[in-house]
């Protein structure tokens, strides 16, 4: 176990899907991660505390309901306090409400401190070898 | 022999409980004042009160547990406050200690320096889950073995240093390795550390406070008094292989110093659409409240009630309310004398097990979502709890135990914590709690026989 890269993964803010939830969290597993699933309705701070604790190798936000501007403002932040501000740090799903231009949308998060941001309909697959990379294994 | 002997070495009393094993009744109690200076005197006073042949009582195994000498005075230590330093709390107070102070994150020189003070006999050394974080955890060991006074570590961190942080510490200090109190995010293991905290009391702190000397008159002391006491609790609430226990109960604890609240459940949300945060808690829980007590901490307890509050409910005025309070700092050992002083005690008792039971159950809290509204649970949902027990001096004594120990239940002013509904309520007339929980360990079929028939004779009677 203690060799295995660890995933802290939750949807975040006021939002209760979790159907995505639970498929992200199997296939990591099966991806070989060990993943710390924080389920849905996750504050920042918990997504921190976790990282802190586990020793995270990376931090994979959900957000499906169109307020997850809102919900991550300050998260980067948070994580550079906390004293692992370097954290690898995924976002995906119905980031915004209505049709923004993509790279526009992916521009903002990355601004907000991501360091990839995936569309809605990324399937796992899509994700997994670029995490691999981003976590040099 | 089918004598048995239960002893509770207190810090005022020593309370003794012959038992017959073989018809599960209690045989006699007595009790004697508690003789710091040789326990063993005290123990002796309260053996020859008990009224029995001397050739029984020494042919008879005795078994002890004890609050005296401070009772166990830990420190517990942590990573995240929310996390494992929370986890480590709980596990502390779960081995019956008084957690002097809970620390999260690097120890700084100033709480090296407030440890020092504070003088623990035992500190719980925890943080990172297994695998994960090790840098705080080993920092943490580095600072603390800097203390002057070897203190004994017990170590349930992250399992990948458990050794390696053993190893941070000069021999002055004794260091124990015991299973991570939080293994993982989300996943609560506080039982081993509990024990093997019990086993460094036994073995240790029982020497160091001098309490040893009552070796000589029993076979030991086994833990201390609070953790006998939620031990009563557990084997009550859940029974044996052979007889069912009670399920679900609350025990209030009302003393001079604290009030200790112990509940037994999983504390799972009772109701539909409730989504359970944090950190999950633990089937047996305690929380020990320092500034609610009767007398060592009135004044912080009157303060807690607020006294113009107080005074309303006494119908007093309020410089009247303050003045009572701070007689009864002054002298804690004053019991009621008049009615006027019976009703004080009574209004602060019920504020006790109001604030007290409040503090350890679970709350609700409500969030809009775009899906709607969704409740929040943080902590135990004890509202379907049905059986609360009361016990402590102000309770037992009290003509009006019923009335005060109401304060544990749901009120409409208080409508989002998770406290029993509509519970049905028991007195601890006889303080068989501590001495049932000794008894548990060997023979659970007799504690658990006495403990319900006794509680039973003790029903209060049912919402007057």
């Amino acid at each position: 176990m203690e060799s295995k890269k660890t995933l802290v993964l939750g949807v975040i803010g006021s939002d209760v899907h979790a159907v995505g939830n639970k498929i992200l969290e199997v296939s990591f597993q099966e991806a070989g991660f060990n993943v710390v699933n924080l389920g849905v309705l996750v504050s920042q701070k918990e997504f921190v505390e976790a990282a802190l604790e586990t020793n995270a190798d990376a931090i994979m936000v959900s957000s499906l309901y169109g307020h997850g501007e809102i919900d991550v403002r300050g998260l980067r932040e948070a994580l550079i306090e906390a004293g692992i501000g370097d954290i690898l740090m995924y976002i995906g799903g119905y980031l915004v409400v209505g049709s923004q231009e993509w790279s526009e949308v992916e521009n903002k998060f990355k601004q907000l401190g991501f360091d990839r941001v995936y569309p809605p309909s990324t399937l796992p697959e899509d994700v997994i070898p670029t995490l691999r990379a981003d976590l040099g294994i | 022999m089918s004598e048995i002997i239960l002893v509770d070495i207190g810090s005022t009393f020593t309370k003794v409980t012959a038992v017959d094993l073989s018809t599960a009744q209690l045989i006699s109690q007595a009790n004697a004042p508690t003789t710091p200076e040789d326990v063993s005197i005290g123990l002796q006073n309260a053996f020859d009160q008990l009224g029995l042949p001397h050739e029984v009582i020494m042919g008879a195994r005795k078994l002890a547990c004890s609050s005296a000498a401070g009772g166990l005075r830990m420190v517990a230590i942590g990573l995240v406050e929310d996390l494992t330093a929370k986890a480590a709390k709980q596990a502390a107070l779960g081995a019956g200690a008084r957690v002097l102070k809970t620390y999260s994150f690097q120890l700084t020189e100033a709480d090296l320096a407030e440890i020092e003070q504070l003088q623990p006999d035992i500190i719980l050394l925890a943080g990172g889950t297994d695998g994960g974080n090790t840098a705080n955890i080993l920092h943490n060991a580095q600072a603390l073995a800097s203390l002057s006074q070897g203190v004994p570590i017990v170590i349930a961190g992250n399992r990948s240093v458990g050794p390696e942080v053993s190893k941070c510490f000069p021999e002055r200090f004794s260091t124990y390795l015991a299973p991570n109190v939080m293994p993982q995010i989300g996943k609560l293991e506080v039982e081993p550390a509990r024990e093997v905290i019990r086993k460094v009391f036994m073995e240790k702190i029982i020497f160091a406070k001098g309490l040893n000397k009552a070796e000589r008159l029993i076979e030991g002391i086994f833990m201390p008094t609070p953790a006998a006491v939620l031990r009563a609790g557990r084997l009550l609430s859940e029974g044996t292989d052979l007889t069912k226990g009670w399920g679900d109960l609350l025990i209030v604890d009302v003393g001079g110093a604290t009030t200790d609240v112990h509940s037994l459940g999983s504390g799972s949300p009772s109701k539909a659409g409730v989504v359970p945060r944090g950190l999950p808690e633990p089937y047996a829980k305690r929380t020990v409240e320092g500034d609610l007590g009767m007398r060592v901490s009135v004044l912080p307890l009157v303060e807690a009630i607020n006294p113009a509050v107080l005074a309303r409910d006494l119908n007093w005025e309020q410089e009247k309310v303050e003045k009572r309070a701070k007689e009864l700092s002054v002298r804690p050992e004053l019991l009621p004398q008049n009615p006027e002083e019976v009703a004080f005690d009574h209004a602060l008792g019920y504020r006790a097990v109001h604030l007290a039971v409040g503090r350890h159950v679970g709350r609700l809290s409500e969030l809009y979502t775009p899906s709607g509204l969704v409740w929040m649970q943080d902590g135990k949902d004890l509202s379907p709890v049905n059986k609360v027990i009361g016990t402590g001096g102000v309770m037992v004594n009290s003509q009006h135990a019923h009335s005060m120990l109401k304060g544990a239940e749901q009120q409409p002013e208080t409508p989002l914590e998770l406290r029993p509904e509509r519970p049905r309520y028991f007195l601890d007339g006889k303080y068989i709690l501590a001495p049932m929980g000794l008894l548990a360990e060997d023979y659970p079929e007799v504690a658990l026989k006495i403990l319900k028939d006794s509680l039973n004779d003790h029903e209060l009677a049912r919402r007057d």
